[in-house]
């Protein structure tokens, strides 16, 4: 160690009360920092694959329009056909072709407007986890049988269950009136209470009979093996589509509230934490100046002993890079232990059930500790640290040797 | 004899408040972070209670009314078979009672709309406009077209996404069609006369308004709706009055306030004291540290000062009280120069903050593109309460060590 | 009667390795009314006998009587009251409370001990005219020299009526003409208004002033003259 490092360890702990309150306020802040980020990304992935494995998947091919309007017409020419093209020439091989509509689904009892999806009962489980969500009976098996699966709420509603049969009236593509009756082969009990009251699923070459589809479809769903692979995936998938009406979608274009979701609650996390850790800056900047106050006179000497304001200056910023690696250290240890406490454990909130099923979250929720969740929080504040020591070593510049020396 | 509590507290009070400015630059910079602690306790509670107050709002606004009233199996299964009558006798009288203001009865079910280009599933409201009016419907929202003129009204006033979605627009027929209670498709074509915005684009799309007789001939079924609403005008108070109309309603008929009926929000509003408060906790142990570290020093660097009045005959109970009472002289100015600061800031945003660039996010709490800041007198006493408590609390070390010096070593320090 | 009566005092201090005999079997009885310098090289115990007189600092063994009170038996309260009441200190180093102006600094006393605001205002004017002060009510320690600071000490020290005055070294940071000055004050205010004085002192023209000279050394009293002692310079 040079002189200056072991005068800079030194001169913190010639105060050791004060070095550790302050190195206190950096634990604490950092160890909540690698709390609440892993807390945050944890639900935040939660979020993201409860929302997209029900239903949107990672990526979806559709009609340019589609989107935007989702109407009958804008829809995929020889879709079953192009799906299987693209599987065999991008090697993604959870990747299923979809149809989907309105129509008023009626039991002998009662009706209901809903939307009914037409689905490949082979290839659907690859992209979607409603297959396994089935409760009682089974999912769907042929491609043109005339079978349905229904949320449990919905059935309950109908008054229906499996054996029995639902009509389905609607339009077809072709703006005709279309009709068709499915028997119920499965209940479908996800949770979800918004699902479970929505969800119909039919054989997609029986959607395409029954609402004059011929070979169209409305999108081709496709997973990817991690989230943050979907971009390169989409950028493959974009370059085997020939025809122009067609796009690619990535998951935050299917659904921008996802999305603008998880950025509102980022961005208000992350005004809560810049207010944390300027506070904890505060106190760095407090203590460093109280150090250089106190050691004018320490300080006089040294300079008249030769040394420059800027070497002073390289001290004080020394002590506080010493003492904020210490909260570093120190607080990163504790946040992940705490994370990795809770990844294990899981994170509780009783009676916020119902504000966590708004989000598509079951009621425990998992942190997960990564480099960034841990890192990203502290190194921040490290910086807000050294930032903080700029005003204490600027006033070294204003010392005068015989006055400071002078000074009590 | 003894040291007289009464006088001494004045003294107590100039010394504290010069010891204060003695270090004026430490001083200065615990300020700040005290202001700003306070400041972002009163921030982040105002955005909190705005956000809320405005989903309770725009929850309460889709189909308003504080009090609801429905058949005991509507809300779990809302079809036309699960109707009430109209209100009669007892109901009808606490209906008429203070504080209710308004009420009215509404046709709820589900049903399919369908223009010559598309359909989709609608919730079927067959409502009596006046009755929908005074519970709030802002006709200000009826942005083409007018709004249904009776129970009786032959025309449909659909959202305007719902109008763009059918590829639809203003006189128009397009075709409702829902169940009766025989299970037979009830259906009729019916005329666009009014078109509305609503805060939330899911409101638009699901939402359309029928006249009451209306509906209950095409669903043959004369003087039955399915829901009964009050409103007193306050979301806040309704668990004053909403037992008296239960108890009017009977047990035949399920009558819930506005929080069981919207658990998710009835969740958020019921947390929002907690949250807040764990806010505030979080950023006043942040400043703690600087807080405690402040009285250290001024402590050490006082310590002759200190055995110099003890040497003259003050208690070291006193010694204490001054370190407290300047801690909290420090705390008392951040909290006023922070709720000052604060308040200087929510009133000029109260008229909203645009922040559509996450309004689809925000659509999915419930909540609009524009958002309210609320400041509330609780609030900024809350972050009081909790500055002041915590900061005691923080400073009684200090305070206690600096009344446990011995005075002549106390002295004798340089 | 006694102002101040010591039997048998006894303090020792560790130091490193070794014991050091602060107070060594010390057995002093000083009568209402005596100038006593207390003389001695440093180290030799006067400071610690002091202390031990005003209850800053406990002996290991022996009794302390102020008046009447058993000094070694009272608690920290009470040990504080009796300064407050009975005795006034006056430091080597000035011992002001900075953030106090002159005339506060001696209103502090008085208001710890609860006395009124108008009668605290009169009295402290008259004592800052006492020591010769009028005119500097207002300023702050750092704004006053350092025999005027003394001056205010002392003034704080006399303005409860304490019937015994303990000085350390009190002269130790003044130049002689000042020192006279102050000395001729404590003099002053022994003839006229009866206050036992008792200073710590290895300053010979404070020892010139005392009517009783005790000398000390290694913590034993190791002599104890009457003297006639200056009377104040006209």
């Amino acid at each position: 160690m040079s002189v200056t490092a072991r005068l800079a360890w030194r001169n913190l702990w010639r105060h050791g009360r004060r070095t550790w309150l302050t190195v206190g306020a950096m634990v604490f802040c950092n160890a909540l920092l690698v709390f609440m980020i892993s807390f945050q990304l944890g639900s935040y992935s939660m979020m993201i694959d409860s929302s997209l494995s029900v239903l949107t998947g990672h990526l979806q091919i559709q009609q340019k329009q589609y989107n935007s309007e989702q109407r009958m017409r804008y829809s995929i020419p020889n879709g079953v056909a192009l799906a299987t093209e693209l599987r065999d020439k991008s090697g993604i091989d959870a990747m299923a072709a979809r149809g989907t509509t309105f129509a008023l689904a009626s039991s002998e009892d009662r009706s209901f407007g809903i939307q009914v999806m037409g689905v490949q009962p082979e290839f659907e489980p690859r992209v979607s986890n409603i297959p396994g969500l089935v409760k009682t009976g089974r999912y769907l098996q042929g491609n043109a049988t005339d079978e349905i699966v229904i949320g449990s709420v919905l059935a309950r509603n109908l008054k229906i269950e499996v054996g029995e049969e639902i009509t389905l009236l609607g339009s077809g593509r072709d703006g005709s009136f279309a009709a068709g009756i499915a028997t119920v082969v499965g209940i479908i009990d996800s949770g979800m209470s918004d699902l479970d009251r929505s969800i119909a699923q039919v054989p997609l070459g029986y959607f395409q009979d029954v609402f004059s589809m011929e070979q169209q479809v409305h999108s081709i769903v496709a997973n990817v093996q991690r989230l943050n692979a979907v971009a390169e995936a989409k950028a493959q998938l974009a370059g085997l589509i020939a025809s122009p009406d067609l796009v690619v979608l990535g998951w935050n274009e299917l659904q921008p509230g996802l999305k603008q979701a998880i950025q509102a609650d980022l961005f208000s996390n992350a005004v809560m934490y810049a207010v944390l850790i300027v506070l904890v800056a505060f106190s760095v900047l407090n203590t460093q100046l109280m150090s250089v106050l106190e050691r004018t006179r320490e300080f006089g000497v040294m300079m008249a002993l030769g040394l420059r304001p800027g070497g002073l200056a390289r001290l004080v910023f020394l002590e506080t890079a010493v003492m904020s690696l210490l909260g570093l250290g120190l607080g990163c240890l504790l946040g992940t232990a705490i994370s990795l406490y809770f990844q294990t454990n899981g994170v509780y909130i009783p009676g916020m059930e119902e504000a966590m099923d708004k989000y598509n979250l079951p009621g425990v929720l998992y942190p997960q500790v990564s480099t960034i969740s841990v890192l990203i929080g502290p190194g921040i504040v490290f910086i807000g640290c050294m930032l903080a020591a700029v005003y204490p070593a600027l006033r070294l510049h204003t010392l005068q040797p015989v006055a400071a020396m002078r000074a009590v | 004899m003894a040291n007289n509590p009464n006088v001494s507290a004045g003294i107590l009070a100039t010394l504290a408040w010069r010891n204060l400015w003695r270090n004026y630059r430490r001083t200065l910079v615990m300020l700040t972070a005290i202001i700003i602690g306070v400041w972002a306790m009163i921030i982040f509670s105002a955005l909190m209670r705005g956000m809320l107050t405005e989903m309770v709002h725009a929850g309460l606004r889709v189909l308003p009314g504080e009090v609801q009233i429905h058949h005991p199996a509507f809300r779990d299964d809302p079809s036309v078979v699960n109707s009430i009558p109209q209100p009669t006798g007892p109901l009808l009288k606490a209906l008429n009672t203070e504080p209710i203001e308004a009420w009215t009865s509404r046709i709820k079910v589900p049903g399919m709309i369908s223009s010559e280009r598309d359909n989709r599933g609608v919730l079927l409201l067959g409502i009596d406009p006046a009755g929908e009016i005074a519970l709030g419907f802002d006709l200000d929202e009826v942005v083409e077209g007018r709004f249904l003129e009776s129970p009786e009204d032959k025309g449909i006033v659909i959202g305007r996404k719902l109008a763009e979605r059918l590829e639809t627009e203003l006189g128009k027929r397009i075709v409702i069609m829902s169940q009766d209670p025989d299970n037979d498709v009830a259906d009729r074509g019916i005329r666009v006369v009014g078109i509305y915005r609503a805060r939330l684009q899911a409101t638009e799309e699901l939402n359309v308004y029928v006249g009451r007789s209306t509906l209950q001939k095409m669903l043959k079924i004369e003087d039955q709706v399915s829901e009964i609403a009050a409103t007193a005008n306050s979301y806040k108070t309704v668990d004053s009055w909403w037992p008296a109309v239960a108890a009017a309603a009977g047990p035949n008929m399920d009558t819930q306030p506005w929080m069981t009926l919207d658990a998710y929000l009835g969740t958020m509003l019921s947390f929002q004291g907690t949250i807040n408060l764990v806010i505030m906790v979080v950023i006043f142990i942040a400043l703690s540290f600087g807080l405690v570290n402040t009285l250290v020093m001024a402590v050490f660097e006082r310590v002759r000062e200190i055995g110099l009045m003890m040497a003259l005959g003050m208690r070291p109970q006193w010694i204490m009280y001054q370190v407290l009472l300047e801690s909290i002289m420090l705390l008392g100015l951040g909290l006023v120069i922070g709720n000052a600061l604060a308040a200087a800031t929510i009133l000029p945003l109260e008229g909203g903050i645009d922040i559509s660039m996450v309004g689809e996010g925000m659509e999915m709490a419930g909540m609009g593109a524009t958002l309210y800041p609320a400041l509330a007198v609780q609030d900024m006493l809350m972050a009081t309460g909790v500055v002041l408590a915590l900061g005691l609390v923080a400073s009684i070390l200090p305070a206690w060590r600096a009344s446990r010096y011995n005075p002549i070593q106390a002295l004798a320090k340089t | 009667m006694s102002a101040v009566s010591c039997k048998n005092l006894s303090k020792t201090f560790h130091q490193g390795d070794q014991i050091i005999k602060g107070l060594d079997e010390v057995s002093i009885d000083i009568s209402e009314g005596e100038f006593v310098c207390l003389s001695g090289p440093s180290g030799s115990g006067k400071t610690t006998l002091l202390n031990a007189m005003g209850g800053l600092d406990n002996p290991d063994s022996g009794e302390i009587l102020v008046g009447d009170k058993r000094v070694d038996q009272l608690g920290k309260g009470d040990l504080a009251d009796m300064r407050l009441h009975n005795i006034g200190f006056v430091f080597q180093a000035y011992n002001l409370i900075p953030v106090l102006t002159a005339q506060e600094n001696i209103e502090f006393v008085m208001q710890v001990q609860g006395i009124p605001a108008d009668q605290r205002s009169s009295k402290s004017r008259a004592i800052l005219e006492e020591v010769g002060l009028s005119g500097h009510e207002d300023r702050r320690p750092a704004q006053l020299s350092g025999g005027q600071q003394q001056r205010v000490a002392v003034a704080r020290a006399i303005v409860s009526n304490p019937t015994l005055v303990l000085a350390d070294e009190p002269t130790a940071n003044l130049d002689s003409k000042t020192a006279i000055q102050l000395i001729e004050l404590f003099v002053k205010l022994n003839v006229e208004s009866g206050i036992t004085f008792v200073i710590a002192t290895h300053d010979t023209r404070v020892m010139d002033y005392c009517r009783r000279l005790v000398r000390m050394v290694d913590g034993k009293i190791v002599a104890d003259d009457q003297q006639p002692g200056k009377g104040v310079a006209d």
